[in-house]
């Protein structure tokens, strides 16, 4: 067992590596300016400012400079927020992410898992079609209208809710809420999915022939086996959604990682794009890895 | 080694349906046809590709034009405007523009479906069946690939692609004669629609190396294994075919999904090129009158949610009827 | 699994509070004023920023030497001068500080800071990467001085100097920043690579070509360089870096410098002999010698000396880049033109000497800033507070308003105003905003290098309709670029006239629309770019019959393609930076770093230069008006229409009045409770 986590940690630093090495050499490869503002940069200040943050170099020894100060844990300088570091921005949006992302995979968890139960144990039947709508529902209405339906519908009238914010502990709610649908609906399907195969199977219709509650089967045998596709989709929407979203967080103002994906790539922001997909990258591993742990305890054939 | 053969390793189907001698296929379409929810989801997926893709073209050809504006009559209600549907912000036809929207966002979706299931099932099928060091590799390839930002992979795609695809679009209008406004709009999809399905095949291999390592385990494949069959053989006629269930679900997951995709696209202002549309731009577009214009928003918002209903709902059907070992109560 | 989930959730939900009153109730309880600024700013270092939104911030945090008044526009109230005095043609001013005024840490404000200050924005230095130091051109000198045209700093002020300041004027020899590329500035000959020789080509006259491969094949001794190629190193990299040697040698070989026509033979050698002094002493620092227009005569009294007369300096003053900033603390924290490295501006070293001083600043979450007690006029600042929250979402930030979680908007949706009027009506504002939104034309594309395809394009756009049908924010039909304001009189020569714009387009030679050349317009992928440009889109094509296809691109690519001039038509916009027409006609000079059209005219420069020597109000106005004539006859710039703010503001809220640029006294504000 510890040979096997031994083993593919090793393989996520490669896979980390190599990320982050296309990574480097893919961004440069978007047009545009980094240092492009409303007013004109003139060439000579273009030059300084290339030449301050290192990019008059070749490509290639930008790339051994940035591998090397990694190496020194210096994730370098923003280059479209001057003055401020790369880790200080991730620092501090990462746990507003963290803690929205976590509220919203637990609901999604809380939603998703026993609505594809009761669809799978009603198979075809009004239970399984109302449980798929409503897992359904906060999938086929985009984040974009969902987010100002909640802020119209349910902060407004609420004195409690603010429409946007994050200042008040409440100002969790909305967001994770809009959030936890995409994952509920995917846990769903997939629990629902794995359910169904579960519960054709022999043993299953052993246990039902021979009269063992439906309950009992459910939580002591199907439970376990159907929830595998659900494990294998939950390491990397895990590790996405503990960073953010870029339409969640601009329409309820969410200081969170989400913004500087975008903002970093389309401003151009080398520094941050590498660090954040580096952070990102290495969670994905973590997640994943979870994730593969999690299936072979659940599976006793992939033990071997 | 024919399909009720095949049947035969899983659990026992109905007897009757094989005392019939009947195909995979037609037993399948006996048990999607319980499924009520399904077959109304394909009765309308079937609807929408006819109003999209035969409908809109014969309705264009009478002189509706989803891009012509008219700013005198901005917001025209149901009832009024060419189309009927009324008249969006800019009093463009808006039933026209949900339809050709339709048209952009269907067929994004579709073909990045066909690329992302075509290259995720080949990929990941192998790296299950293979398994150990090199199915391990190309799971962590895998695995880092998804780690990059979706966005830069869209843009770096636009960029690159986009170019090529106008050169194209040139010689098809300039060398061959053809319409320049449908080439131009479908020419701008075409970088959009590889970039999606660039990033969204990553998902797709992982669901499928999974089931694909735990069929491989299964023992209907230990027995064709230690009946000497050739390993090509195992993987396309026994795991493959038992996967279709994940890989549709999946599919039909992934339809509305890159529907999804492209209007978060759009939200961010990196979607189709305007003046045309998509439903995820019109939603978006349609988004901000929320408080004012609501049926802006509404029309195109209930024909992609419909459409993302209906192809979920037949997916699942199609699932529970072609999956061999489906449940029959 | 499940239970944890389910007990996780619960446990979070209960940590949610139960605060019933509205964020504007509990602010309005602390005195504190909250603001949606839009976006985060990219930084708060009055030198280095260049946008609207950081401004409202710096605005409330520094002072400048006058204050705006609340109540009328062009009229300015002691900052931290309590007066002022200026020479009968205001080409000399003297403020006199107020000695109460104290930095927010006790330390007073003196003269010594704004000279600091001026000093460090107008650097030399190519690693100071100030936006808008052209603000300080207004100085004497200034422009010498930041783009270290040494050359004429050695000269001009030299009385003995035999040589009038305009022949030297224009000479290009001095290793002025324009004409220094940066790091080609360090290279040889030989070191030049293919994509230097491309910067270089502007810099060629016409029929000179380098030849890099035989450069590269000869050895560095540029002696054997042919005259041409000579004479482009020198202009290109500027005397200053040469190295003594060559500097000698250049000594025998005067030609080699491209002069302005008319420079006697005598003079040239006494420039090219000061330049060598200067070399040998080993470059000085030229700040002494260029005695650009600022002086510290003692703690409290600053006296400005001016290019020209400027009847509106007082205006100028209240721009951000003419604030103090506080030489001890800049000096803390590094050089005086240390940039982006130096931590000065971070919370807990900012000093500041405005009503307000910086409390907390949490990227993408909110800036705010506290009464300052050490403020000279504290007792006029009635907010105890501001909050800062950079809400890029306007629709959000319209709801936010009504959840009372806001006091004042940055803006209001085009989509929302027809509602925000009718549901707000008090709290509603639109005001007029010194600003115009036009588009840039591409002079050397086909077919815009005709000016009647340019004007025709011009005359297509249905104004009226974009302002009161898609806009609908009170913005009106712009028939020049300059947006009326105080005695300007603007020529009004662009207005929608179909006809006059299909017989332009007739009259241009272009036989069919199907023979003209495709035609790209380039925008950003904001919304309400987006819909001007489908509008645009569909006006050209209704009235001229021509199909422009529109390239939407993120922001910075979509600047970075106007500057590159990558483009045929694009949408862009100007907002004033002071009440003057000068602050939307400088930027069309030649080259001017936000012309990025190619246009440039001789008449039009020579006009905006003799406004400059005008102190007579109507008389320069008069000038300038002509000015913008010759701008839009030849329409590089085809204008759509003038600018308007629309927001929202509680009624609470007090001394919050319309002003043309929008810039708002903060110190004024007062929370009314109700």
């Amino acid at each position: 067992m510890l040979k096997v986590i031994l083993s593919r940690l090793l393989q996520t630093i490669v896979v980390v590596f190599l990320l982050l090495t296309f990574t480097f050499f893919a961004v440069r490869q978007i047009p545009g300016n980094p240092f492009a503002t409303e007013k004109a940069t003139s060439p000579e200040e273009q030059a300084a400012l290339e030449a301050y943050y290192g990019l008059d170099k070749p490509l290639f020894i930008q790339y051994v400079n940035y591998l090397g100060n990694i190496a020194q844990g210096d994730f370098g300088d923003s280059l479209a927020m001057k003055g401020r570091k790369v880790s200080t921005l991730i620092s501090e949006a990462f746990p507003v992410s963290l803690k929205l992302g976590l509220i919203s995979l637990c609901l999604g968890m809380g939603i998703g898992i026993p609505l594809g139960i009761i669809a799978a144990l009603y198979h075809n039947r009004w239970q399984d079609y109302s449980a798929m709508i409503i897992a359904m529902a906060g999938i086929c209405i985009v984040a974009f209208v969902l987010g100002p339906l909640f802020q119209l519908l349910i902060a407004r009238p609420l004195s409690l809710l603010n429409v946007a914010g994050w200042n008040r502990g409440s100002d969790l709610l909305l967001p994770s809420i809009t959030l936890c649908f995409g994952v509920a609906a995917y846990l769903a399907r997939l629990t629902r999915g794995g359910m169904l195969d579960v519960l054709s199977q022999d043993y299953i219709r052993t246990a039902r022939a021979k009269g063992v509650p439906t309950l009992q089967i459910i939580t002591r045998h199907a439970l376990r086996p159907a929830l595998m596709p659900a494990v294998t989709f939950l390491g990397p929407a895990f590790a996405s959604i503990i960073t953010g979203s870029f339409v969640v967080e601009n329409i309820f103002l969410v200081p969170g990682m989400g913004q500087h994906f975008v903002l970093g790539i389309t401003s151009k922001d080398y520094n941050l794009v590498l660090g954040l997909v580096l952070f990102y990258g290495i969670l994905m591993g973590i997640a994943n890895l979870l994730s593969d742990i999690a299936l072979i305890f659940m599976d006793p054939k992939l033990r071997s | 080694m024919t399909s009720t053969a095949k049947n035969s390793s899983a659990p026992s189907p109905d007897p009757l349906l094989i005392e019939k001698g009947s195909s995979l296929w037609a037993d399948a379409f006996l048990r999607l046809k319980k499924n009520k929810l399904a077959i109304l989801g394909g009765i309308i997926v079937i609807l929408i590709l006819i109003l999209s893709f035969i409908v809109a073209p014969i309705l264009s050809m009478t002189g509706l034009d989803a891009n012509e504006q008219d700013l005198g009559n901005r917001f025209a209600p149901i009832g009024e405007g060419k189309g009927g549907l009324g008249t969006d912000q800019l009093g463009r036809d808006l039933l026209m523009r949900v339809l050709e929207g339709g048209q952009i966002s269907l067929l994004v979706a579709i073909l990045a479906t066909f690329m992302t299931v075509t290259i995720g099932v080949i990929y990941g099928g192998i790296a299950g069946y293979v398994g150990g060091r090199v199915g391990n590799l190309m799971m962590r390839v895998v695995d880092g690939l998804l780690a990059m930002p979706f966005l830069i992979i869209v843009i770096l795609f636009r960029e690159i692609i986009s170019g090529h695809v106008d050169d194209l679009a040139k010689i098809l209008i300039d060398d061959y004669g053809w319409n320049d406004n449908t080439v131009l709009r479908f020419a701008n999809l075409i970088p959009l629609t590889i970039a999606i399905a660039g990033f969204g095949w990553l998902s797709m291999g992982r669901i499928v190396r999974s089931s694909a390592a735990s069929l491989a385990k299964q023992e209907f494949v230990e027995a064709a294994r230690s009946l000497g069959l050739s390993h090509r053989r195992i993987l396309f006629r026994h795991i493959l075919p038992n996967m279709l269930g994940p890989v549709i679900i999946y599919a039909t997951l992934t339809i509305p999904s890159f529907i999804l995709y492209e209007a978060t696209l759009s939200f961010i202002g990196l979607g189709i090129e305007p003046p045309n549309s998509s439903w995820g731009k019109l939603i978006q577009e349609g988004a901000n009158f929320l408080e004012t214009n609501l049926i802006v928003l509404a029309i195109p918002a209930v024909m992609f949610s419909l459409t993302l209903f209906a192809f979920n709902f037949l997916g699942d059907g199609l699932r529970d009827a072609l999956d061999p070992r489906a449940s029959k109560d | 699994m499940l239970r944890n989930t389910i007990s996780l959730t619960l446990a979070s939900l209960a940590l949610i509070s139960c605060e019933t009153r509205s964020d504007v109730e509990i602010a309005n309880e602390e005195n504190i004023l909250i603001i949606g600024n839009s976006n985060e700013p990219k930084g708060l270092d009055p030198h280095l920023v260049s946008g609207v939104l950081e401004s409202k911030i710096i605005r409330a945090l520094f002072e400048g030497l006058c204050v705006d008044d609340p109540m009328k526009n062009s009229s300015s109230l002691p900052g931290a001068a309590t007066h002022w005095e200026s020479s009968d043609d205001f080409t000399e001013w003297t403020f006199h500080l107020n000695p109460e005024a104290k930095w927010s840490d006790g330390v007073p404000v003196t003269a010594h800071d704004f000279a600091f200050s001026y000093r460090r924005l107008l650097s030399p230095d190519p690693n100071w990467p100030a936006k808008y130091a052209e603000m300080l051109y207004f100085l004497d000198n200034g422009e010498a001085y930041h783009r270290n045209q040494f050359g004429k700093i050695l000269c001009k002020n030299d009385p003995t100097f035999p040589l009038e300041w305009d022949i030297l004027k224009e000479a290009n020899f001095t290793g002025d920043q324009k004409l220094n590329l940066g790091n080609l500035a360090k290279k040889t000959f030989a070191e030049l690579e293919e994509s230097d020789l491309k910067k270089l080509q502007p810099y060629l006259k016409e029929g000179e070509t380098l030849n890099l491969a035989k450069l590269s094949a000869e050895n560095v001794d540029f002696k054997s360089l042919s005259d041409p190629e000579k004479r482009i190193y020198f202009n290109s990299i500027g005397i200053d870096k040469l190295s003594k040697d060559q500097l000698t040698y250049l000594k025998s070989q005067p030609d080699l410098i491209a002069w302005t026509e008319g420079v006697p033979a005598e003079i040239r050698q006494l420039v090219l002999d000061r330049i060598i002094a200067h070399h040998e002493a080993g470059k000085p620092n030229l700040w002494e010698q260029a005695q650009v227009g600022v002086n510290a005569a003692d703690d409290f009294t600053l006296k400005l000396k001016l290019r020209g007369p400027i009847p509106f300096l007082t205006e100028i003053t209240k721009h951000y880049t003419w604030y103090p900033v506080p030489k001890h603390i800049v000096l803390k924290h590094g050089e005086i033109n240390t940039a982006f490295s130096s931590p000065w501006t971070r919370p807990g070293n900012l000093v500041s000497n405005g009503p307000f001083k910086l409390k907390t600043w949490r990227t993408n979450h909110l800036i705010e800033v506290e009464k300052n007690p050490h403020y000279w006029d504290h007792d006029t600042v009635s907010l105890s507070g501001i909050r800062y929250l950079p809400i890029q979402n306007y629709y959000t930030e319209t709801r936010m308003f009504g959840d009372d979680q806001l006091h004042v908007t940055y803006s209001v949706p085009s989509e929302l105003i027809p509602m925000a009027q009718e549901k707000y009506p008090e709290q509603f504002r639109q005001e007029d905003y010194v600003g115009v939104r036009f588009l840039r034309v591409n002079i050397k594309n086909t077919p815009f290098d005709n000016p009647k395809v340019r004007r025709a394009f011009a005359l297509a756009i249905d104004q009226e309709a974009i302002c009161n049908k898609i806009l609908q924010g009170g913005q009106k039909p712009a028939s020049g670029i300059v947006p009326p304001f105080g005695d300007y009189v603007p020529p009004g020569l662009i207005y929608f006239d179909p006809e006059k714009a299909k017989a332009l387009l007739a009259e241009s030679g272009y036989e069919s629309t199907s023979s003209f050349p495709e035609i790209d317009l380039l925008t950003s992928n904001t919304d309400s770019g987006l819909r001007e440009a489908e509008s645009l889109q569909a006006m050209w094509q209704k009235h001229l019959g021509i199909k422009v296809r529109i390239v939407q691109r993120e922001w910075t690519t979509y600047l970075q393609k106007q500057y590159d001039k990558d483009y045929d038509i694009c949408v862009g916009g100007w907002i004033g930076d002071y009440l003057d027409p000068t602050t939307f006609l400088e930027m069309w000079v030649t080259d001017g770093g936000n012309n990025n059209t190619n246009w440039g005219s001789d008449e039009f420069e020579t006009l905006l230069k003799k406004a400059e020597n005008t102190a007579d109000v109507p008389t320069r106005m008069g000038i300038l008006s002509q000015a913008e004539r010759i701008i839009l006859e030849d329409t590089p710039v085809l204008p759509i229409y003038w600018y308007t703010t629309n927001y929202l503001i509680r009624s609470e809220v007090k001394n919050w009045n319309p002003l043309l640029l929008n810039n708002q006294p903060y110190k004024f504000v007062k929370i009314e409770k109700p």
